[in-house]
């Protein structure tokens, strides 16, 4: 009996791709969700402001608001393309 | 005062105007003065599940507008005593809405029905919104598929924010989750997601399964609402939901693959 339930669970279903997917996207969205308002602009100002001086990509700005404690913690992330481009 | 429901989901197609109709009648048919307002300006399709298309004169943008008042526009139900429709323009476009002609229908309606159950249009524009701002408590619409739960959680967010209640720091809106077109059977081969699993991922009480069921697209093409034909199953899964909403505690039905026989419980070397 466990050597056959051990073949049914190693089977990943469509359903549990999809259980797993959705717990990803929704947590994502959930923290942007409960943001303050300025997030999403302040976002695409400061990718306007990067780009003057560095080609990177539209995604290359992660803004994160997450708390720790007392203390809330802004962070921020751009990822640089991998062969500077010469100016 | 009457208590507001706002049928939602964000996602179109999902099953809120059959929702909708099905609810609206089931708290009618337990006596409790009931109307259906449907908020699909433009779209108008609530007067077609619920079979009175023929008998539309004026709608909802009409009385917003002071155009008709309430009695000329309130369709009564031959059917279902205590129910009643409230239809959508179909001339005009969402915008066409403001929250101060909303209100005032709203509470006018108040003086004198027990329920006002409010028929979302899909999407989470100015329509949608309006459907939701004055509800005390919402019915969320999903089905068990990926595009639908994440569209249900955006709009748990704007219940939590975007409505009267949310703004004016009250009691939050009661939510409540309809998992609808549900397959156990697909479930149980694990091509679908389960009861379960939504229910983790939003984080709401369940109000009901309808399992998916040829019936309801019977119940549309007559015009009937589907919780009376109480035979089907998806009838009676409304019927449980509206019992589960005026406060039963029920156990759900329709959630697991029905037993065929003694050799079901092989099915494990089946597969």
């Amino acid at each position: 009996m466990r050597f056959l339930e051990f073949f049914r669970n190693n089977r990943k279903t469509t359903a549990t791709v999809a259980k797993e997917r959705l717990q990803i996207i929704v947590a994502r969205e959930r923290t942007t969700r409960n943001g303050p308002d300025y997030l999403p602009l302040m976002k695409e100002e400061l990718l306007l402001v990067v780009r003057k001086y560095i080609q990177v990509e539209e995604g290359a700005v992660t803004i994160q608001l997450d708390k720790e404690g007392d203390c809330e913690v802004l962070e921020l992330n751009i990822t640089l393309p991998d062969a500077p481009t010469a100016s | 005062m009457a208590e507001v429901i706002v049928i939602t989901s964000g996602k179109g197609g999902v099953g809120k105007t059959t929702t909708s109709a099905a609810i609206g009648t089931g708290l009618a048919m337990r006596g409790y003065k009931t109307v259906v307002i449907d908020f699909d300006v433009g779209l108008r399709n609530l007067d077609l599940i619920m079979g009175c298309e023929r008998r539309v004169v004026y709608d909802f943008v009409n009385v917003i507008r002071n155009e008709a008042n309430l009695t000329q526009s309130l369709i009564r139900d031959k059917r279902v005593d205590n129910l009643f429709i409230l239809p959508a323009s179909q001339t005009r476009d969402k915008d066409t809405l403001d929250i101060e002609g909303v209100e005032r229908v709203i509470n006018q309606l108040s003086e004198t029905f027990d329920y006002i159950v409010c028929d979302s249009p899909a999407g989470i524009e100015r329509g949608a919104f309006m459907a939701m701002y004055f509800a005390d408590q919402a019915v969320v619409v999903t089905n068990p598929e990926v595009s639908s739960v994440r569209d249900s959680d955006r709009i748990l967010g704007l219940l939590a924010s975007k409505t009267k209640r949310a703004e004016e720091e009250r009691e939050p809106v009661k939510e409540h989750l309809l998992l609808t077109r549900y397959e156990p059977s697909r479930v149980e081969k694990g091509e679908m997601l389960s009861v379960e699993d939504v229910k983790e991922i939003l984080a709401i009480p369940l109000l009901g399964v309808i399992p998916e069921s040829r019936e309801v697209l019977q119940a549309s093409n007559a015009g009937s609402p589907i919780i009376l034909a109480s035979e089907s199953d998806a009838g009676q899964a409304y019927e449980d939901a509206v019992s589960r909403l005026l406060g039963e505690d029920l156990v759900h039905r329709f959630v697991e693959v029905e037993k065929k026989g003694f050799f079901n419980r092989f099915r494990l070397f089946r597969s």
